[in-house]
């Protein structure tokens, strides 16, 4: 493997809290704190001048749908989108087809990542058998077979018992809870938030109640038991309040949101057009500015796509009828610069810190730093290039997203995974 | 003013001055309704395509009419026993009628904003026939035509819709066209299906029938739809009609000359008293009859007509 010697980028690495001009040193897939002479001239040089160096990204939440799903996305396809986003570490989710929900189906997943990933892949497990909330599933074995987390996502444990002993027997095994906090009652062929716009579209509204509920109960029963429950994409404005006072007396609970819930709000929904339909949905504009204050103070410790693939045909149809979820894996930096950067005043360490090392700990994942010795996970980017987005020509094999055709500004130059420049900017480099 | 719409979408985005040229246009063809030879060439050698995903007998019955009565070819298409079935996509259903040379779309679905969904995907006109609990707008054009013909201007006139406003597109389209035409607008109802959004629509909201009624011109009812709801919106038919059900005694409250309105089929028991839907303050089959004018103009319209030839020919 060539060393890689990366020079004149503004260096940031939000965990040293390093932000810089400098050079970056990879060597034997490692970051090295320096090059010899003899090393400089044997390593492959890149001109970074203009551009940010950052640790590569990190996603806790994407939906790669292999096995059993692959006209949506692939291992490949999806870690290709990863690259081309400037993410080199993600977490995929269980809900698959069979889910994963046993420790076969993992070896499956860890077979397909080996001969098929382009970047960093963990995969989680499922809390109950089949998702189907009746019955634990085995959480050790699961476990041991490397699993990072266990979710039900895309559905919601409604059995508070089950729940509870859940986040017992998961701490054991010092393994996160991720959940998808959703009142399945509440939310019976719901649609899109409830509210003056579910009123006058006629859809079928989604109170934020509902995910109020089950992040109170989370906080409850972390309380409880002690073990970590990890609240994923949160949406609504109290359930950011619930968050903040749970941390405040120091539960157990940590929070993500995603950026199309930073970045719309259900006025978006007006001509009906299910790119804007997502699980949860699209709210108000105050619960907007209440996640981005969340990530300001701390509250919500990460942003995290969601990003959910699905064909045109599946899409493209009748708003109640179309499936739930976006693609966002490479449009996620520059929407999250926009609204939190540019928008909101983040500095740019703080909105990078939200989408490496924060994500990163909060599964502790070998990822999210610059340090010496750290992983050479490294993205280059531009942060002002302004570039049009076409979903039809991305890396993703779906192209469900709602900034397609749109003018995004911050563009990645160059994702390097491990050492190896994976992403060059315009294509996958094998 | 010319009219240069294509599609007949949703009342929302009508103005007020097109609602009239629609009512316009609707009374001249009643006019033409009432010669011995019903019938006109406006739309002939035109096909269209009635798609219906939900049962209707009213809308579409009256669509049909309306179409014969302008010489169009119309075919009704009865999603039960067609392709969608075998999983035919409304989106290549609509594709192969419009393949086969429909010249317009009527279109009745019970997603919202499908037929929105149809408009930006063909080329030929599409006609909403009542999509979801979003809109049916030709029947809020017949319902304010009736209006307008017992009460004359509706601006500032007190206007009651009682019942399950939350489930009906029939509420949403009359809210819209009675808002621009300046009537004065309460939704009565239970607050599980007369939700405090509604108000931000530009209307009141009532929980309280006797104050509500007090005066009221226009009673328009909605028939309590079981079918759409997913859990329970109120405890019981029982408990409705004693809480909400339109009966003599209440009916007494109105205003003495205010005409009784359902955009039907009506639940007889439930949301009204029997003996008052055939009473004389009823307007429940003069709506109806309305239908056919109104879908008339909307078709006409739709395809290109504009309201001065149908009134020089009136």
């Amino acid at each position: 493997m060539a060393s890689i010697w990366i020079k004149n980028a503004r260096v940031i690495d939000p965990a040293a809290k390093r932000d810089a001009r400098g050079d970056l040193c990879l060597a034997d897939g490692r970051i090295v704190d320096g090059f010899s002479a003899a090393q400089k001239k044997a390593a492959r040089q890149l001109d970074a001048r203009g551009l940010v160096a950052c640790p590569g990204l990190v996603d806790i939440h994407v939906h790669l749908r292999e096995p059993g799903q692959t006209h949506k996305e692939t291992i490949q396809t999806g870690t290709a989108a990863a690259a081309a986003g400037g993410f080199t570490t993600v977490v995929c989710m269980p809900n698959t087809s069979p889910v994963a929900d046993n420790a076969g189906t993992i070896e499956y997943i860890h077979n397909a990542i080996e001969h098929d990933a382009v970047v960093h892949v963990y995969p989680t497990g499922c809390i109950t058998v089949g998702q189907q909330g009746g019955q634990l599933a085995p959480t050790g074995t699961l476990k041991r077979a490397g699993v990072v987390a266990i979710t039900d996502d895309g559905r919601c444990v409604q059995n508070n018992e089950l729940m509870r002993r859940a986040a017992e027997y998961a701490k054991m095994f010092d393994l996160p809870i991720m959940d998808h906090c959703q009142d399945e009652a509440l939310t019976q062929d719901a649609v899109m938030n409830e509210g003056v716009m579910s009123t006058r579209l006629g859809l079928r509204g989604w109170p934020h109640a509902a995910e109020d509920i089950i992040v109170s109960r989370n906080v409850i029963l972390s309380t409880y038991t002690g073990g970590h429950i990890h609240l994923q994409h949160i949406t609504s404005k109290y359930a950011v309040d619930l968050i903040r006072r749970a941390k405040g007396r120091g539960v157990r609970v940590t929070a993500e949101a995603t950026p199309h819930h930073l970045a719309l709000t259900e006025a978006a929904l007006a001509g009906y057009d299910p790119n804007f339909k997502m699980n949860p949905p699209l709210r108000t504009e105050e619960d907007r500015r209440a996640l981005v204050e969340g990530l300001r103070d701390g509250t919500i410790d990460c942003v995290a796509t969601d990003h959910a693939p699905h064909t045109d045909y599946e899409k493209d149809k009748e708003f109640d009828y179309a499936p739930f979820g976006i693609i966002g894996l490479e449009t996620a930096l520059p929407v999250v610069l926009d609204v939190l950067h540019r928008r909101a005043k983040f500095s740019l360490p703080d909105v990078l810190a939200l989408l490496t090392h924060r994500p990163a700990a909060l599964l502790r994942l070998p990822a999210g730093t610059l340090a010496a010795g750290a992983p050479a996970d490294v993205t280059l980017f531009d942060p002002d290039k302004e570039w049009k987005y076409d979903a039809k020509a991305g890396f993703s094999k779906s192209s469900n997203s709602p900034w397609h055709g749109q003018t995004l500004a911050g563009r990645v130059k160059t994702t390097i995974v491990a050492g190896r420049v994976v992403f060059d900017g315009t294509k996958i480099v094998d | 003013m010319p009219w240069t719409r294509r599609h007949l979408i949703a009342i929302e985005e009508l103005s007020r001055a097109e609602i009239e040229q629609i009512h316009l246009t609707t009374a001249a063809f009643r006019k033409i309704l009432q010669r011995s030879v019903k019938k006109v060439p406006a739309l002939r050698g035109k096909t269209i395509v009635n798609l219906f995903f939900e049962p209707s007998t009213r809308t579409r019955i009256a669509f049909e009419m309306a179409a014969k009565r302008l010489s169009a070819d119309v075919i009704s298409f009865d999603a039960a026993r067609s392709s969608t079935t075998k999983g035919e996509t409304l989106r290549d259903t609509a594709q192969n009628i419009q393949a086969l040379n429909a010249d317009m779309i009527v279109l009745r679905h019970s997603a919202a904003g499908s037929p929105l969904y149809l408009s930006r995907l063909l080329d030929i006109p599409v006609i909403n026939a009542g999509d979801g609990a979003h809109e049916h707008p030709t029947q809020a054009l017949l319902d304010t035509f009736t209006m307008k013909e017992h009460l004359g201007s509706l601006e500032g006139r007190k206007v009651v819709i009682l019942g399950d406003v939350l489930f009906s597109r029939v509420a949403r389209s009359n809210i819209w066209a009675l808002t621009k035409l300046k009537a004065d607008v309460t939704l009565v109802g239970p607050s599980t299906l007369v939700p405090h959004w509604f108000t931000d629509l530009g209307v009141q909201v009532s929980h309280d029938l006797k104050s509500a009624l007090a005066d009221a011109e226009v009673i328009m009812l909605l028939r309590i739809q079981h079918e759409r709801q997913t859990s329970s919106h109120f405890p019981s038919l029982n408990e409705y009609t004693s809480m909400f059900g339109l009966n003599k005694t209440r009916a007494s409250w109105l205003n003495p000359k205010a005409i009784i309105m359902h955009p039907g089929p009506i639940n007889r028991g439930v949301e009204i008293d029997s003996d008052l839907a055939d009473s004389h303050r009823s307007v429940i089959l003069e709506q109806v009859h309305n239908g056919i004018a109104v879908r008339m103009a909307a078709l006409y319209l739709c395809a290109g007509g504009q309201p001065e030839a149908v009134l020089s020919t009136a």
